[in-house]
């Protein structure tokens, strides 16, 4: 059927393949016949066949290359949904021959206009570095290349990409680590957990630990050893704990994502606070996991394996959701267990009466595993706290009496724990139990009433070589854990109470002597040697009292649960207590916090993120970014207005505060969205010297192309006590977004006194001004500066109004391209002005640099030189912007502006006019 | 991440396969079957199981184990949480989860198996993504692709992978527009043998069905947001304006969907609308036992208990029930030992009550327990979350509304 020529008939028999395949059935045996239809046109047949070769190719290596070409020519196709799957499958196919044109394909793909396809290329790395693991540093620069990528589709799958090529790169986050802080909430869940996940990971390695001041106050300290605690204390005066911003950003940006419907994501969330949170705010995520509760049963089972090591370190966090505990008699078995587990655990002195009334209506419980759990957690229930130690002991003694041998079993084995305690007051019980021994039947039991009686004889002096008596005859009978104990009573009773038992013990050692267990016959003849007298017994036959009848420490009741929480939480490894492959540590807390301006080197980058998420949450943000460190310094063409202000103080300290800006405009719909941030840099004045100013990295002064910047005042210095304020257009292109203009602003304080938290408030945008359809217009940023100084702040209220000129970046063009694209723009998008020149700027030099210099435009190279042309594109819509001048006698010129955007053309005629005329 | 996943059924084979990265024998899954065979009933299959070279994390769901098999470390709950999806998206698709449906549709579900996961990691797992990429079947759509050749299988990508909306698709169109909310509140509780409550606490869900055309932008207010507790929302939900204004402003998915679980708060003591007043008794002498349960109303304000059902599981000893009803019907099953008293409308006046004679083996152990499920239509409850409005933006047409409240039992049991 394949063979056809018909699709339907194509269709059906592909259907049936896969079906085979579904079925696990072999079906290789078709692989030539299935490949020849890869180039079909029918996309259903197509996908079909993807997913049988897919399956097979490993198989086939050879028959499987046919189909390469196929896949490389749907890499180029238009449809990004052919691209996509071309490079899945291509990437799915598992032959090692291939593997320079996968890592071809990726590269590309890295870079492709599409996010989907992108995405695409983010899963495609781990398949490609699991086939051939030596293309690793190749597909590190790709992962680095997609970490940098905007898009919230992106952003998770390159994350489990990083996770799985290169989780040791922790150096690769850095500069994205708030870009991913804040794509967090809009990227799909998946992507959500694996990046969580992974910033808990990184978080730990950069930041320090917030409880570092705790934990002396008798609470348990969570994190850190013991030995560093006493350290931590004498630093806490020194070095009170302040919270690194971006360690801030990250729990805040995460809490919301306690409320997401997927399980796994609160899950991530959880693990987070629990790792990186304040001791006070880890509160938050209890009634978020109490909610999971509710969910699949296997979720259940995951969420109360967590919540139990939770609930061992922090037991107040859930101690009021105590009653979503209470176990059901619908719940599965493993579920009451560890319910059981997280109730015995939230025990303490003022909810133990409840839990215990809980736990005696579990014990009629139909289950008997569940029982047995029960007994168990009141058996830690009573060793924990003192208080209800009598009135557990007196219950489960009340069990004795139960009609399930195994329920009175399990009671047994607890109740000789507990009494181990306080042997002295509860001789009663142990003859209680002696008694039992005719009636049990379960080794464990019998075992264990047998060792009390023998650890306590002295309390118990008639009935205990009664017992033993009893014991002797049943020996050869009894399970191996029973005789063993049965060998430990006779040694104890011998040297406690020779006289009864002398012989008793002689007939148990030497029917152990014989026994079929080599361990038995061991016991017993290590046993003879000790404590029967002979002539050749050893030295140690005369400590042979000390040795069996030592004081033994009471067993601790312990949690499961007790040392897990060095495991990630959430993790695989955490379920199982053991390391999974592939885990990766979570590493404990520096001593000293990294330096933490390695997440801002793109200082731009990142301030661009903030500034997108200032929108949801508004305001606040800007006082969390903390002190920044200052990479480049300069000497400035603008010290000397600083001078001034610093020769009056006299202290020679001064503070200098620069700062980059920048400005934008988007789309027309999206009013809101419509303006980027200008951002503050606080820097510290760590200066004694005068004339210092400090520039951010990317404030240097590196002059755009072709003019001198013009600076413009914001805030004078005297209305602004003190503090100064000039900004600049950069020209420079704002890496983070294509579509923005960058704003340079220099702040100089000229006062006497120190100028703290400079910081925006309250940016407002004013989209009245802008005209109909032209964004890049009025963009006008009202912008309030908080000026605080010692205690007093001060607001000013400034705007930036951007000249049209800046609204543009030049773009080279020829001669002939300049002409053919001035064809285009004729009429309605033309506007000529006539002129008179300025009498300084008659020359070619002169009008190029007053061009330039009112707008962002470069020069087109021109062969005649009556006439200097300019282009630029704008920096929201790219439309062109064509400049003309052409200059006649005395002074007499013609400027001919062409584009698109009829508004911006009059409004940079305006301008340039205004520039040639003065 | 996930390896490969196997559907086994109830009992034990694997009627479906699927590998996503290359292929792993199916011996891995005896495994499972241990602990399968060890675990006396399917529920209490540990989720998680450790091989020597894989994990095996399962689900069991509508009476199949949903088996991954995974290689390194990944959080159980991904796993967990997926697999429920794809039990989800395979009930959307076909009405249904269950191995003849699978069996049937074995094409179509390897094909959304192939597209939900690449390489192990989630690709595409909101429903109304996968219905543009491969469009369920329906006997109407088999039809006109007989005839025409047309495929089931959508050629573009669909819109949502990439807007930022990605549960809704585009371009979707209905004559009559209307949105359905169903408030649906469930009273977990435990009562203790002589009725008394030891816990009890309020759990709902906001049910949506929305068909409207375009993108509608849809809020939805509340009278009294106070009273929950905690929430958890779809993603369409946002989540800035419920912080600020406790409104739920969102972009619905096109279909049903379930818009919000919440939590009342359990500061109000939470009324049970019914109580029971039962004594159950096994005699140490004979083989027989007694049994009599009354049901009353109470606090109901008004409105009719209806649908009500008591479930009791007997002790395995127990050996037929002889009871007679004053209302309603009873069965009892004896291979599971369940005594299913199906009551209906509960009557004030008359107080349903069964009773009588249970004979057994001579020895019992444990008790029985008792579940129930009740419904009560309308709101009835004090502090039941009442929906103000529904404002629509971004389109232009007048939608139909509509909102149906219902209280009814979630996990409700009595103790003996």
């Amino acid at each position: 059927m394949l063979d056809s020529n018909k699709d339907s008939l194509k269709l059906e028999a592909m259907k049936r393949i896969v079906a085979m395949i579904a079925r696990g059935k072999n079906a290789s045996d078709l692989f030539p016949a299935v490949v020849k239809n890869v180039a079909c046109k029918n996309i259903e047949v197509k996908k079909l066949v993807y997913v049988y070769l897919v399956r097979y190719a490993e198989e086939q290596q050879d028959l499987a290359l046919l189909s390469i070409s196929t896949f490389q020519r749907g890499l180029k196709d238009p449809n990004q949904l052919i691209r996509a799957s071309a490079l899945r499958v291509l990437s799915s196919i598992r032959v090692t021959i291939i593997v320079p044109i996968m890592m071809l394909a990726i590269k590309e793909a890295a870079s492709d206009m599409s996010p989907y396809v992108r995405k695409t290329a983010a899963h495609a790395i781990p398949k490609l570095y699991s086939l051939d693991p030596e293309q690793k540093d190749q597909l590190i620069e790709v992962i680095e290349k997609l970490l940098a990528d905007k898009t919230t589709l992106v952003a998770g799958s390159v994350v489990m990409a990083f996770e799985e090529v290169c989780p040791e790169r922790i150096d690769l986050i850095h500069k994205n680590y708030r870009k991913l802080c804040n794509l967090l909430i809009d990227v799909e869940e998946w992507g959500q957990v694996v990046i969580i996940n992974m910033l808990t990971r990184y978080a730990r390695t950069q930041f320090l630990n917030p409880n570092i001041n705790e934990g002396s106050g008798g609470d348990k300290t969570f994190y850190g050893s013991d030995e560093d605690e006493d350290e931590d204390e004498e630093e806490k005066e020194k070095n009170p704990y302040v919270m690194d911003p971006d360690h801030r950003l990250l729990l805040r940006n995460t809490k919301p994502l306690l409320q997401s419907r997927n399980a796994a994501v609160v899950m991530a969330v959880a693990q987070l606070y629990f790792h990186l949170a304040p001791k006070a705010e880890v509160g938050v995520i209890a009634k978020a996991l109490v909610r999971l509760l509710r969910s699949h049963s296997e979720v259940q089972y995951v969420v109360l394996q967590n919540v139990a090591t939770m609930t061992i370190k922090r037991r107040g966090m859930f101690e009021p959701y105590l009653k979503s505990f209470y176990i059901r008699s619908t719940d599965p078995t493993q579920i009451k267990v560890l319910k059981l587990e997280v109730l015995t655990n939230l025990a303490n002195e003022t909810n133990i009466s409840t839990i215990l009334r809980e736990f005696q209506t579990y014990i009629k419980s139909m289950d008997k595993d569940f029982v047995a759990a029960t007994i168990q957690a009141i058996g830690r229930c009573a060793t924990n706290i003192g208080e209800v130690r009598d009135t557990c002991l007196n219950g489960l003694v009340q069990l004795l009496s139960n009609r399930d041998e195994l329920v009175v079993a399990e009671s047994v084995v607890v109740i000789k724990k507990l009494l181990q305690m306080q042997p002295e007051k509860h001789s009663d019980i142990i003859k209680h139990m002696a008694k039992l021994t005719d009636n049990i039947q379960v080794p464990m039991a019998r075992a264990s009433i047998l060792w009390l009686i023998g650890e306590y004889c002295e309390h118990v002096p008639k009935i205990a070589p009664d017992v033993l008596r009893k014991m002797a005859k049943s020996f050869t009978n009894e399970e191996d854990i029973v005789k063993l104990q049965i060998i430990n009573l006779a040694a104890k009773l011998y040297l406690t109470n020779s006289k009864q038992t002398k012989l008793l013990t002689q007939y148990v050692l030497n029917l152990a002597k014989y026994d079929q267990n080599y361990d038995i016959r061991d016991r017993a003849r290590f046993i003879r040697q000790l404590i029967v007298p002979t002539e050749k017994s050893g030295a140690l036959s005369k400590y042979a009292k000390k040795l069996f009848l030592a004081l033994k420490p009471a067993p601790v009741l312990e949690s499961p649960f007790k040392d897990r929480d060095h495991f990630q939480l959430g993790s695989l490894s955490h379920l199982l207590n053991a390391k999974a492959g592939g885990y990766q540590e979570l590493p404990d807390w520096p001593e000293a916090a990294p330096d933490p301006s390695v997440r801002n080197v793109e200082v731009k980058d990142s301030v661009r993120a903030v500034g997108t998420v200032t929108f949801r949450d508004t305001g606040g943000l800007w006082d969390l970014q903390g002190p920044q460190k200052v990479e480049g310094k300069s000497d400035s063409a603008s010290g000397s207005e600083s001078g001034s202000g610093s020769e009056e103080s006299g202290s020679g300290s001064e503070s200098v505060e620069s700062e980059e800006g920048s400005e934008s405009e988007e789309e027309e719909e999206d009013e809101e969205e419509k303006n980027k941030k200008k951002k503050k840099k606080e820097l510290k004045k760590p200066v004694q010297e005068t004339l210092t100013i400090l520039h951010l990295v990317l404030c240097l002064q590196t002059i755009a192309p072709s003019s001198a910047l013009k600076n413009y005042e914001l805030l004078h210095r005297i209305t602004g006590e003190g503090l100064s304020v000039e900004y600049c257009f950069s020209r420079q292109p704002f890496s983070p977004d294509a579509n923005m203009v960058a704003v340079q602003m220099q702040f100089t304080n000229n006062a006497t006194s120190d100028t703290k938290n400079l910081h925006m408030e309250d940016v407002k945008l004013q989209s009245g001004m802008r005209v109909k359809e032209f964004p890049e217009i009025g963009d006008i940023n009202v912008a309030v500066i908080k000026n605080k100084r010692s205690r007093s702040c001060s607001k000013f209220f400034v705007s930036i109004q951007p000249p049209v000129g800046e609204l543009m970046r030049p773009i080279f063009l020829t001669e002939n391209e300049f002409k053919k694209e001035q064809g285009q723009l004729m009429g309605m998008n033309e506007i000529t002005e006539k002129l008179t020149l300025d009498a300084k700027c008659r020359n070619e030099h002169a009008i190029v640099q007053r061009v330039t210099t009112a707008a962002n435009l470069s020069r087109v190279p021109c062969g005649s030189d009556k006439e200097c042309r300019f282009a630029g594109r704008t920096v929201t819509s790219s439309s062109l912007v064509l400049v003309t001048v052409a200059t006649k006698e005395e002074g007499a010129a013609q400027l001919t502006v062409n584009c698109e955007k009829m508004l911006i053309g009059t409004m940079l005629v305006k301008d340039i006019l205004l520039a040639l005329t003065q | 991440m996930i390896h490969s996943l196997f559907l086994i059924n109830h009992s034990g084979d694997i009627f479906l396969e699927k590998h996503w990265k290359s292929v792993i024998s199916r011996s891995v899954c005896d495994y499972f079957f241990e602990a399968r065979e060890k675990a006396v009933d399917p529920e209490n299959v540990p989720p998680v199981l450790q091989t020597p070279h894989h994990y095996l994390i399962s689900i069991y769901r509508g009476k199949l184990f949903f088996l991954s098999v995974i290689q390194t470390e990944v959080a159980p709950l991904f796993v967990i949480e997926f697999l429920h999806r794809v039990a989800d998206t395979i009930q959307d698709y076909f009405g249904e989860c269950s191995e003849g449906i699978i069996k049937d549709n074995i094409v179509t579900v390897y094909e959304l198996l192939e597209e939900m996961l690449d390489n192990g990691f989630p690709l595409a797992t909101e429903s109304n993504v996968l219905k543009e990429m491969i469009r369920p079947p329906t006997i109407l759509r088999s039809v006109v692709n007989t005839l025409t050749g047309s495929s089931n299988v959508g050629d573009t990508l669909p819109t949502g992978q990439l807007s930022n909306v990605p549960w809704r698709r585009a371009g979707v169109k209905y004559t009559n527009n209307e949105a359905y909310f169903d408030v649906i509140e469930e009273i977990d509780a435990i009562l203790d043998k002589s009725g008394t409550t030891v816990f009890a606490e309020i759990q709902g869900v906001i049910e949506a069905c929305v068909r409207l055309t375009g993108m509608p932008d849809l809020t939805l207010s509340f009278m009294n947001p106070r009273l929950l507790d905690d929430v958890s929302f779809h993603p369409c939900v946002r989540f800035k304006r419920w912080e600020s204004e406790r409104v739920l402003s969102f972009i619905p998915p096109d279909g049903n969907f379930t818009l919000m679980n919440y939590h009342v708060s359990s500061q109000n003591l939470v009324a049970i609308p019914v109580y029971v007043k039962q004594s159950i008794s096994f005699f140490e002498t004979g083989p027989c036992g007694r049994l009599d349960i009354t049901i009353g109303p109470k606090q109901t304000m008004g409105k009719t208990v209806e649908n009500m059902m008591v479930t009791i599981h007997m002790p395995k000893a127990v050996l037929n029930a002889n009871l007679t009803a004053t209302q309603g019907t009873y069965t009892y099953d004896l291979t599971t030992k369940v005594l299913v008293w199906d009551i209906g409308k509960l009557n004030p006046q008359k107080l349903p009550n069964l009773r009588g004679s249970l004979s057994t083996q001579l020895a019992i152990s444990g008790n029985p327990r008792y579940i129930m499920t009740l419904k009560l239509s309308q709101l009835m409850l004090v502090d039941c979350l009442k929906v103000s409005r529904l404002d629509m933006y971004g389109e232009k047409y007048k939608p139909f509304k509509g909102v149906k409240y219902l209280t009814k039992a979630g996990k409700f049991q009595v103790r003996t």
